[in-house]
Parts: C-alpha cells; sequence; structure tokens
C-alpha cells in the first residue's frame, strides 16, 4: 500500500482533495468548525510539502482522475512553477489559518455581538478551505477546461469571503467584486470555447505545441487575456481591488491580496508562456507598460490612502505591475524571466500576507487602523509591528528579504538586455513602495508613548502566524538556490 | 570547515545574538540588558583580537554562502577589514557603556539597544564583506538599522530628521544597487581578492564604467556625507549622545568612507581608476567638501552641528587620500579612519556629557565649563587639538602623510587644502577651548545635575571619553611603533596592494 503510494502520481491530488474534505468537515461540524479548519489547513500543508519534496526528487508528473484519459478524464499535471504555488499557498495558507483560529477568538471573547462572529467563523472555515482547494486544482490543472472550473471556484468562494464581514463597504465591494469576476470568468470561458473549436483539444501543452495565429486564436487569445487581467486586477482593471481587499476580514485581506491574485496571474502567465514567440514584442511590451503605470499609480495611491488596510491593498495593486513588467524581459531569456517573476510572486505573497495579517492585529487591538493616530502601538504590539516592517522590507526590495532578490533578478535582467526604460521603472517603483511603507513604519514604530487602548485583546496566534510569515519572506532572501532548483523541474 | 572559518560568522553573531535576545526583554531588567551588552561587546573584541592574530600569521578567514547561482555573500578579513572591524569593535565597547549611563531611566532602552547592536553587528558585516553584493547587502541594512536610533528621541523634530536621513540612504542605497547590478551584468560579481577584474573592460566599456563609478560613488557618498549629499548629517544630531558618537566615528560615515576606499582600490583598483581619469573628481569634490564642511562649522553654534560639519569635513580627508594614490596618501586616508574615529567619538562623548550634565547644548553658553566638569574638558581639549592636527596628535599624523603623499604626487596645491583646513579647524575649536577654559561662567547653569560623590558627573560618562582622548593622543605619540593604526596600515598598503 504505502509503496503503491510512492509509486504512484497520486500525491498529485491530495493538496486538492485534502483541503476539500476539511471543508466539508468544518461545514458539518457546525458547533466546532474552528478544529477540522485548522487541521485541514495542517494536512494540507504537508501535503504540499510532500509534493514539493516528490517533484525535486522524482520529477513531475501527470495524473489521471479516476484513470480517465483525456479528452474524457481530468487530467493534473505537476511541474516546478505549479508545485512552487501550491507550496507558496501552502506556506501563507497555514499561517493565514492559525491566525484566522485566533482573530475569530479574539473578537469572539472582545465585544457583545457573540452569536455574530460565531456565525462568520461558521462561513470561514468552508469557504477558505474550498478556496484552498479550487486554488490548488487552479495551479495543477494540465486542462483549460479545468482551469475555467476552478476559476469560477476560486472567484465564488472569494467574492463569499469578502462579504463576510458584514458592513456595508464590504457588501458594495464584493458584489461588484462578483460581477467583475464574473465577467472576467465569462470572458474566460469563451475563450477556452474559441480554443476547443480551432484545436479540438483542451491540453494546455498540446495547444501551445500547436499554436497559430489564426484570428479565431488570437481573439481567444485577447478574451482570456482580458479576463484574467480582470481577475488579476491590472491597472486600468484595478478599481475593485482596494475596496474589496481593505474592507475584508483580516485573514480574508491576506487570503485575497496573498494568494488569490496569484492564482489568476498564474493562469495568465501559463498562456502567454505560450503565446509569447509567436506574438512579438509590441504585445509584450503593452503588457509591461499597463504594469509599469499599475506601480506608479498604485504606490501613489498608497501614499496619499489613510487607512493602513487601504495603504496596504493599493501596494498590492502597485506589486501587481511587477508581474507583468516581465514579459518583455521573457523574450531574450524566458528561464531567467521565469525564475524572476515566481520568486516574487512567492516573496510577495508571504510579505503581503503578513503586512495584511499584522494590520488586521492592529485594527483589532487599537479599534481603528488610521495611519497618523498609530502612533506608540509598537508598545502594545512589537511582534506585529516588527512583522509589518518587516513584510514592507520585501516590498521595498532590501535586503535581507526575499523581494530583494527577486528585485536583483528583475533588474540584473534588466540591465543586461538594456532595457533601461525597465529599469527606470522598477526604480521608481522601489523608490515609491520606500515612500509609502516608510511613512506607515515611521508611525507605528515611532518611539513616541501614546496611551494605547488598553490591555491586549488579541490572541497570541495572531501575533506569532503574522510574524512567522514576514520571517519567511525575509528566509526566502537566503534560499535562492533551493527556489530556483524547484522552479527548474519541468512537468 | 574547519574551526576558524566560522571565526567570521561569530563575530557578526556576538552582537546579533544579544541584540536579538535584548528585544524581547522587558523595560526593566536592566541588569540583564546591560550584561548582554557588555558580554556581546567583550566577546566581540576577543573573537576579533583572534581573527586579528590568524591574519598576522598568514592564515585566510574566508566564509561563502550561495544565494543565487553564481551569486555569493562572502565574508572574508583581509587586513583592511581588519582595521575598521577591531576600531569598530572597540569603540563599540566604550559607546555601550557610555550609552548604559548616558540613556539610565530614559524610555525605550530595550529597542535602543536592540537596534544599536543590530547597527553594530551589519557595520562589521560591511567591514567583512568579501565581494560588492555583500557590502551591498550590509550596507543597505545599515540604514534601516540606524534609523530607529535617529529618531530614538521621538520628537518632531527627531522624526523630521528622520525622515531626511532616509530619503537621502535610501536614494543612496537605490544608486548603489543600480551600480552593483549594472557592473554584476557586465563583469559578473565582483570580489574584493581579485583586483583588475574590471581592467580588460576599459577599453570597449570605458564610458559605461565611469557611469557605474559614479553611481557607486554616490550611493556611498550620501552616508560619507560627501558635498552635495552630506544633508542629512547636520540633521541626524538631535539623535542621543551616543548615536551621534556611533554614526559619526564609527557606523554610517566611516561605511560610507569604507565603500570609497574598497570602490576605488579592490573594485576598480588604482590602475584603472586613474587611466579612466575618474580619480581627479574625487580628489576634487573631496577637496571641496573639506573646506566646505569647515567653513559651515564655524558659524554653528550648536555644539553637536558644529561637530557634524566637522565631521563632513574630516571624514573627507580619507576619500581625498585615496584619491591621490600614492602609498604615503592611501595610509594617510587610511589611518584617518581610526584617528577621525578616535577623536570624533571622544568630542561627542564629550559634548554628551556637557548637554547631560549642566544641559548646554550652544557653544556661547560654555564659558566656563572648564572649572565645571575639568576631566570631560580635557578629553575634549585632547580630542580637538588632534582634530586641528597639532603635532604630535593623531590628526597631525594623518595630514602629514596626506600632505608627502600629495607632493608625491606633483599635487603640491593639496597641501595648501590642508593647510587652509587646519587653520579652519583652529578657527571653529580654539573659541570653544578658550571659553570654556579662561571665561568666567555667566549666570547659573541651564540645569546642573549635581556631581557624583567627588566625580563631576556618572563614572561611566566620564571614563569612555577619556580612554579614548588618551588612545587617540597615543595613536599620534607612537605612530612609529609597530602596534600602531599607522603601522597596521603600512602593512596594508605594501600586502594588500603592493605599494
Amino acid at each position: 500500500m504505502i509503496r503503491l503510494l510512492l509509486q504512484g502520481d497520486c500525491w498529485l491530488i491530495l493538496p486538492v482533495i485534502l483541503p476539500l474534505l476539511g471543508a466539508l468537515l468544518s461545514f458539518l461540524l457546525k458547533k466546532q468548525p474552528r478544529l477540522p479548519g485548522v487541521l485541514g489547513a495542517l494536512v494540507t500543508f504537508f501535503a504540499s510539502a510532500a509534493l514539493a519534496w516528490k517533484l525535486v526528487s522524482h520529477g513531475g508528473g501527470r495524473y489521471y482522475l479516476g484513470g480517465w484519459q483525456p479528452p474524457l478524464g481530468i487530467s493534473l499535471r505537476a511541474d516546478g512553477p505549479a508545485v512552487l504555488m501550491v507550496l507558496m499557498t501552502a506556506v501563507t495558507g497555514l499561517a493565514v489559518s492559525v491566525y484566522a483560529g485566533g482573530y475569530f477568538q479574539s473578537r469572539i471573547n472582545k465585544r457583545g455581538e457573540e452569536q455574530r462572529h460565531l456565525a462568520q467563523e461558521r462561513s470561514f472555515w468552508p469557504l477558505w478551505l474550498l478556496l484552498w482547494a479550487a486554488l490548488n486544482g487552479m495551479f495543477l490543472s494540465a486542462d483549460i477546461f479545468n482551469m475555467y472550473v476552478t476559476l469560477e471556484l476560486v472567484a465564488l468562494s472569494s467574492v463569499g469571503l469578502t462579504a463576510l464581514s458584514g458592513k456595508p463597504a464590504s457588501q458594495v465591494a464584493a458584489m461588484r467584486y462578483l460581477l467583475v469576476s464574473l465577467l472576467g470568468s465569462l470572458s474566460f470561458l469563451l475563450g477556452v470555447a474559441f480554443l476547443y473549436k480551432v484545436h479540438g483539444s483542451l491540453d494546455l501543452l498540446a495547444i501551445g505545441a500547436a499554436l497559430s495565429l489564426a484570428p479565431a486564436v488570437v481573439m481567444a487569445m485577447v478574451l482570456i487575456s482580458v479576463g484574467l487581467m480582470l481577475k488579476t486586477a491590472l491597472f486600468p482593471f484595478h478599481f475593485w481591488l482596494p475596496p474589496a481587499h481593505a474592507n475584508a476580514l483580516a485573514p480574508v485581506s491576506a487570503i485575497l491580496s496573498g494568494l488569490v491574485i496569484n492564482g489568476a496571474w498564474y493562469l495568465f502567465f501559463r498562456f502567454w508562456q505560450g503565446v509569447l514567440p509567436l506574438v512579438g514584442e509590441g504585445a509584450a511590451t503593452l503588457l509591461a507598460v499597463l504594469g509599469g503605470v499599475a506601480i506608479v499609480w498604485g504606490a501613489y495611491q498608497a501614499f496619499c490612502q489613510q487607512r493602513l488596510k487601504m495603504l496596504v491593498a493599493y501596494s498590492t495593486v502597485a506589486q501587481i505591475g511587477y508581474l507583468f513588467i516581465i514579459f518583455p524581459l521573457m523574450e531574450m531569456g524566458p528561464e531567467q524571466g521565469a525564475a524572476a517573476v515566481f520568486y516574487f510572486v512567492i516573496s510577495h505573497s508571504c510579505a503581503k500576507a503578513a503586512m495584511f495579517l499584522a494590520a488586521g492585529t492592529l485594527f483589532l487591538q487599537v479599534g481603528h487602523d488610521r495611519i497618523s493616530d498609530l502612533d506608540g502601538v509598537r508598545q502594545v504590539l512589537p511582534k506585529t509591528t516588527f512583522a509589518f516592517a518587516l513584510g514592507g522590507l520585501s516590498l521595498m526590495g532590501l535586503p535581507p528579504t526575499g523581494g530583494f532578490i527577486a528585485k536583483y533578478m528583475y533588474l540584473s535582467q534588466a540591465v543586461s538586455q538594456e532595457r533601461w526604460w525597465l529599469v527606470a521603472v522598477i526604480v521608481a517603483g522601489s523608490c515609491l513602495a520606500a515612500v509609502y511603507i516608510c511613512r506607515a513604519v515611521a508611525h507605528i514604530l515611532s518611539p513616541r508613548l501614546v496611551a494605547v487602548a488598553g490591555p491586549v485583546v488579541v490572541a497570541a496566534s495572531m501575533e506569532w502566524s503574522a510574524l512567522a510569515l514576514a520571517l519567511v519572506a525575509m528566509l526566502l532572501g537566503f534560499v535562492g538556490p533551493l527556489v530556483l532548483h524547484l522552479i527548474e523541474v519541468a512537468g | 570547515m574547519i574551526w576558524h572559518d566560522w571565526l567570521l560568522v561569530m563575530i557578526l553573531l556576538s552582537s546579533l545574538g544579544p541584540g536579538l535576545i535584548i528585544f524581547s526583554l522587558a523595560e526593566s531588567s536592566r541588569a540583564s540588558r546591560t550584561t548582554l551588552n557588555i558580554f556581546g561587546a567583550v566577546t566581540k573584541m576577543v573573537l576579533v583580537l583572534v581573527m586579528i592574530l590568524g591574519i598576522y600569521r598568514g592564515h585566510s578567514f574566508a566564509v561563502h554562502f550561495t544565494i543565487l547561482p553564481g551569486l555569493e555573500l562572502v565574508l572574508r578579513a583581509d587586513p583592511l577589514s581588519a582595521l575598521f572591524v577591531t576600531l569598530s569593535s572597540i569603540l563599540w565597547l566604550f559607546t555601550t557603556l557610555y550609552a548604559i549611563a548616558y540613556l539610565e531611566d530614559s524610555p525605550n532602552r530595550s529597542h535602543f539597544f536592540g537596534y544599536f547592536s543590530l547597527c553594530v553587528t551589519v557595520t562589521i558585516g560591511i567591514a567583512l564583506a568579501g565581494n560588492l553584493l555583500t557590502f551591498l547587502f550590509f550596507f543597505e541594512m545599515l540604514t534601516l538599522s540606524t534609523y530607529p536610533l535617529v529618531v530614538h528621541r521621538g520628537t518632531a523634530e527627531a522624526m523630521a530628521a528622520g525622515k531626511v536621513y532616509l530619503v537621502y540612504t535610501l536614494a543612496g542605497g537605490i544608486l548603489l544597487f543600480i551600480g552593483v547590478v549594472w557592473l554584476h551584468a557586465m563583469a559578473g560579481p565582483v570580489d574584493f581578492s581579485r583586483p583588475g577584474l574590471l581592467t580588460p573592460l576599459v577599453a570597449g566599456h570605458g564610458t559605461t564604467l565611469k557611469i557605474i563609478f559614479y553611481l557607486l560613488l554616490a550611493g556611498v557618498g550620501v552616508k560619507a556625507a560627501l558635498f552635495p549629499l552630506h544633508g542629512w548629517l547636520p540633521r541626524a544630531m538631535v539623535a542621543p549622545a551616543p548615536v551621534s558618537a556611533l554614526l559619526h566615528a564609527v557606523a554610517v560615515v566611516k561605511a560610507g568612507a569604507f565603500g570609497i576606499i574598497r570602490i576605488v582600490l579592490d573594485v576598480y583598483g588604482l590602475d584603472t581608476a586613474r587611466t579612466l581619469g575618474l580619480l581627479l573628481p574625487l580628489m576634487l569634490l573631496s577637496s571641496i567638501t573639506i573646506m566646505y564642511g569647515s567653513v559651515r562649522a564655524l558659524s554653528q553654534d550648536n555644539l553637536k552641528r558644529r561637530l557634524a560639519f566637522s565631521t563632513v569635513s574630516q571624514v573627507s580627508y580619507i576619500a581625498l587620500g585615496i584619491s591621490i594614490g600614492s602609498p604615503l596618501a592611501i595610509m594617510g586616508g587610511m589611518v584617518h579612519l581610526v584617528h577621525q574615529g578616535l577623536m570624533k567619538i571622544t568630542l561627542f562623548f564629550c559634548a554628551g556629557n556637557i548637554a547631560e550634565t549642566l544641559g548646554i547644548h550652544d557653544i556661547s553658553r560654555m564659558n566656563g565649563v572648564g572649572r565645571r566638569l575639568p576631566v570631560t574638558m580635557a578629553a575634549f581639549t585632547l580630542a580637538a587639538m588632534g582634530m586641528i592636527g597639532l603635532p604630535p596628535m593623531a590628526g597631525f599624523v594623518s595630514k602629514w602623510y596626506l600632505g608627502l603623499g600629495a607632493l608625491a604626487q606633483g599635487q603640491g596645491w593639496i597641501v595648501w587644502v590642508l593647510v587652509l583646513s587646519s587653520l579652519l579647524n583652529g578657527a571653529y575649536f580654539l573659541p570653544i577651548l578658550y571659553g570654556a577654559w579662561f571665561k568666567e561662567q555667566e549666570g547659573e547653569w541651564p540645569a546642573d545635575s549635581g556631581t557624583v560623590g567627588s566625580l563631576e558627573s556618572h563614572w561611566m560618562l566620564i571614563v569612555p571619553p577619556v580612554i579614548t582622548a588618551v588612545v587617540s593622543l597615543l595613536v599620534g605619540l607612537l605612530a612609529n611603533s609597530s602596534l600602531s593604526p599607522l603601522a597596521w596600515v603600512r602593512f596594508i598598503v605594501r600586502t594588500g596592494y603592493g605599494l
């Protein structure tokens, strides 16, 4: 039995099945949703780590669900980038789950509205674990129809999570998010239909190998790209993101900014990997220009915000830009480009999730998140403020963090290809990030002695999980060879 | 890996470890914080001593750590890094002692000493960096670990100064980052132990190499307070005295000056730098900075601001020596790294004493201070005389070698710069000394905290400046002995650069 497990590729399915199981259990155990929720997260984490270990030691593989071959069956594929994303989701997801446990407990303890908070928690765990399963399914999908299905699942569960907080602002934001998401999914589905009509296949690799620039294919690519850009919130499609991410519950904000955005982008990247050699410089440059504008505009908006969570949300808008300026660089060095952008994605995921978690802790403790009134909060929550600052360092691209390594790879590519305008964009982005992050950090780390509201009301697990995630972002500054080794494993 | 490869890592950990523990200590656990601080500082001194003995016997210490394929962090102890490491670890011990007494009963001490230790760790990292990437790595971290110290007081003025400090240093950091990446793209990783790496590129890529040089120079020049990038330094004076002492004598400004030495001597190499015509602009820039700093110092009434502009001026002697490029001038520049550190830290300790004990911040209020604080003012006087360059003090030795080196290189005008600068130094230091010793006290001291027994102030505020003042006298007096910094610098120039 054990040998069978080791030999077969059923390892691939575990990161999808296990969170699904956790979602089911936490839905059924209404009285105690937290226990199956956290356990599910823990088991999924180990399954994802095992998958990564299996990939590095035995190489990539495919898995046909129930033994059914395509075109009838569902097939999963594991290669370096896919498993890296699964692993990233596992690390961030585990930290968020631990955080969420403490978060809901603290909220239940804090105020009078226990029933409302209990109800929130009851909906949170199934939705979150369903989202996790769908994300892993999306990363490991080999065919484009499954990608659509998982994309839709991700969208619906994240909209549900966004609406969870119940405040009017978050209801409006969730509604807008739902409409945008549906539009994006429909556009994607239409593109998939075109591709299927032309190629008679749903396998991404097969389609990529036979790709031409027939009008129908171009149409399909435009539809798919626009759909995914909507979901990734690339400028100018970013309008829905800040209110949705900033008004959600703290763990949900971290999930949305740290994981969900990356999911849609990952699909975009996978499609464009195949298309890029065909379409030439122009399209890639267009994407990079949009990315560049996103970097500058998002950073400017982040600087203008008065609320900490809005600042972090706009920072996501800016950081998304980096995911798109990589495309022109990939024409001359596809491998290095992919390595740089994936390094950026995982560093950003950990750092951004840590910052949102920390911001949520501050919010819960102080009762607001007005940046200028957060002076002296360091004395109450030293670990949380430190986690926020450390996450900020990674976004600024300063050593010793994963963000530094990623920025180094970006700059090194841009300089050696002599694309000076991209060098300028990257540098400007780093400067602007430094400005808005320092503005926030100067307040929350301020040495001023200000009486901050009462005793500590947040659970210790909230402080530690954010700090752990920030430390992972820092650790990524030292494990470059390991990560690159994982990325390079072929499917 | 044998034990002595780990020595360098242990030198870093000897301050990082205590620093991290101190962060987690409660504000009230004064005894354990002090013990940790002193334990760390003494351990580091011992480890550094072992390292120096090793280097002297011809051991080589190096640690490599790969962070990306083909890209390594390298710690390596060569004679030049030993110079900076020794200076940092000795002065750290004294500054720690001083800071413990200085910050007695003030808030946020755990925070302060935590960042203090981080700052020293990073400075040692800069000193031990074996390649350009490692240098960049620690150089950027220095900005972040010093910022909380600069804003430690938390006043509006401190926060504003902190903002200026961040703007300057982060901008400099980005320029340095671009320069390093660009150089890596052209020549591969730049290791300090392989000079001449860039020589083959001079013919084809001369202009690019020049641009990169100016990027790197601007990057480190911000911290070295080269004109016109010095604007942050006088403002950063709002920090507590031990921080100013550390910033000016050991950490930030020195890291910048050390970076200039590394870039000219170890990245480009003297010959390449000369071929590309990079030395003359650096020489002009540092001469201008020397004059500018001295002139601005004249008109400052706040004691710490006057000392700050004096730092702007004095640190450029180091860059000047390197840019002249003859062996004697390089010796003069390098030895000034140590000499200026000893003298300037004494001056800041004394300025801190005067402010802490009597509440005096302005020079115009200092009349008669010599009678109330005789020991402090004696140390101040020794250091100020050294700064002016009176023989046989440390500052004289530096200037003597700079002058000789300039003459050897046929740059006689440099001697005039040195003479004029010495006159200006005299013009801004001597009135302080005259007022303190010979004028009568005018009215009450603003806030006299009283004598401690028979001592003029807390003993931990007096002992560090006295020791550093005496050492700064001795290094000048005994410059020719085999244990002096000058002798070590001669060793560096002979063995390290074959000059």
